[in-house]
């Protein structure tokens, strides 16, 4: 951070620099096999850090889905706050402890 | 013009000469008539401000910041709980270095309710990073409002200002006050340009949002810095406005002090008082000398401790008291005279909750100065206080 006068942030868009991902103590993990795309968890990530990617690579519990786009976690942000782990309707993700 | 105005009145035409423009407010006793004559002006066109009616004294400050972070000219006035309800808002103020003014009518806090003077409402917030001065007259209140609103929107120092004025005493007491010209005074303190960075779509930026640990001590240092310079500009400002207006100021006066060995030390309305006390004390051959402060906030200690120098007994009248210690100006002035072993400090403690100082309070003040020429005294006295009825009551 710079010193500035009033402790003013002159420049907008860097809160990317700040990585609220260390203030993490349970870690949210999705289970591809289970995850149907519905993409709920992307809609209450409250910080946003779930984000779409193409998910052909990924397994599926059904070949077709393989066709939709997968939710990611970017751990550089989520604070585990288990809001996704609340939401998911196929209980597709798990919650454990963070190891450090 | 000399015409006949109220302290509060005073205030009101300081803020429509400076022409705000903005003045959030919510009204207290005994500051209403400010945000009344204000809404009068704008009401009328003479002043062309944005009067912001709120629900409480948080708000009025929290829009004052608003105002103040677009660049606008902010005034707005409170006292006792109002500014009590303030607090934690004044530290945001001063921390994203918002120049706005406020004119306190000094007030005591509940409880008991007491809507009369003494001096502990600003005392109170003496740690908020405002710069805090104190009226002698209704003249000294529109005269310092003016000189608040140069000082804080210099550039070098970038705080806000309080103005107190004792309540009742000044607020509501009418006495002949000079309001300059416009044209000079638009001369004086300039066309309003924020010397700060402000809110702006096209420019976006944070305000006051985070500093971690690592960052938070350098911007407390940025307003110790900040403080030190303005005591300088505090004197530049009241010279040029000296030599525009003809009426001087100096962060302390000091009055018959050359040869005194006692030294009363006073700040707002009471100075009048002592000064004629004083006057009359010297009549009868007694060497008594005045200092009046001013400027609380920067503490001008270099010109306290150059004034009291090898003096024999410095008598500090506190119209406020920070239970557990004393008076607050005593404490200052105490740590200020330290290592000045030849200097007897005494505090009086006088004057709370609207009591009058009178001659007769003086006497008193008086009486123990001159016991301690002598021998031991009281560090910390209580002036006409029935402390008898008080002890019976709380040794049941």
């Amino acid at each position: 951070m710079k010193i500035t006068r009033g402790a003013v942030v002159e420049e907008a868009g860097n809160s990317i620099e700040n990585k609220t991902g260390t203030w993490r103590t349970f870690k949210p993990i999705i289970d591809y096999t289970k995850c149907i795309r519905c993409m709920i968890c992307w809609e209450f990530c409250p910080e946003p850090s779930i984000y779409k990617e193409d998910g052909s690579e990924k397994p599926a519990p059904k070949e077709a889905l393989k066709k939709l786009p997968v939710p990611i976690i970017d751990y550089d942000y989520c604070k585990g706050c288990g809001i996704c782990v609340n939401e998911c309707p196929v209980k597709a993700i798990d919650f454990v402890k963070e190891v450090k | 013009m000399k015409t006949m105005l109220r302290g509060n009145e005073a205030v009101a035409y300081a803020f429509k000469l400076a022409k705000i423009n903005v003045f959030p407010m919510f009204p207290i006793t005994p500051s209403t008539l400010v945000p009344e004559m204000i809404s009068k002006f704008v009401a009328n066109g003479e002043l062309d401000a944005e009067f912001i009616p709120l629900d409480s004294e948080h708000s009025a400050i929290s829009a004052a910041i608003g105002a103040s972070l677009k660049g606008a000219r902010v005034g707005t006035a409170t006292a006792s709980q109002g500014l009590a309800l303030m607090h934690e808002i004044l530290f945001i103020a001063s921390g994203m270095r918002l120049p706005i003014v406020m004119g306190i009518g000094n007030r005591a806090l509940s409880a008991p309710i007491n809507i009369w003077c003494d001096h502990q409402d600003t005392m109170a917030e003496r740690d908020a990073g405002w710069l805090q001065f104190y009226a002698e007259s209704n003249q000294e209140s529109l005269d310092l409002i003016l000189m608040a609103f140069k000082i804080s929107e210099d550039k070098r120092v970038l705080l806000p200002s309080m103005v107190g004025l004792d309540a009742f005493v000044l607020t509501h007491t009418m006495e002949p006050v000079d309001i300059p010209e416009q044209s000079k005074v638009d001369e004086f303190l300039g066309e309003l340009k924020a010397r700060y960075r402000t809110l702006d779509t096209k420019n976006p930026a944070t305000f006051g949002a985070f500093g971690s640990p690592r960052h938070y001590m350098e911007f407390r240092y940025a307003q110790h810095f900040a403080m030190e310079r303005a005591k300088h500009v505090i004197d530049e400002v009241f010279k040029e406005f000296g030599e525009k207006f003809g009426r001087n100021y100096s962060k302390i006066n000091e009055e018959f002090t050359e040869d005194a060995d006692i030294v009363f030390i006073t700040m707002g309305s009471c100075s009048g008082t002592a000064r004629e006390f004083i006057k009359m004390k010297r009549k009868e051959g007694k060497k008594i000398g005045l200092i009046k402060i001013t400027v609380f906030r920067p503490f001008p200690k270099d010109e306290i401790r150059k004034a009291l120098k090898g003096k024999k007994v410095v008598a500090v009248i506190d119209r406020n008291f920070s239970p557990g210690f004393g008076g607050a100006v005593y404490g200052e002035v105490l740590a200020t005279m330290y290592g000045e072993t030849e200097t007897k400090i005494i505090d009086f403690i006088v004057g709370l909750g609207g009591r009058d100082i009178t001659f007769q309070t003086f006497e008193k003040v008086l009486e123990i100065a001159e016991k301690s020429l002598e021998g031991e005294v009281e560090k910390i006295n209580w002036i006409e206080v029935d402390k008898e009825a008080v002890e019976k009551e709380e040794m049941k």
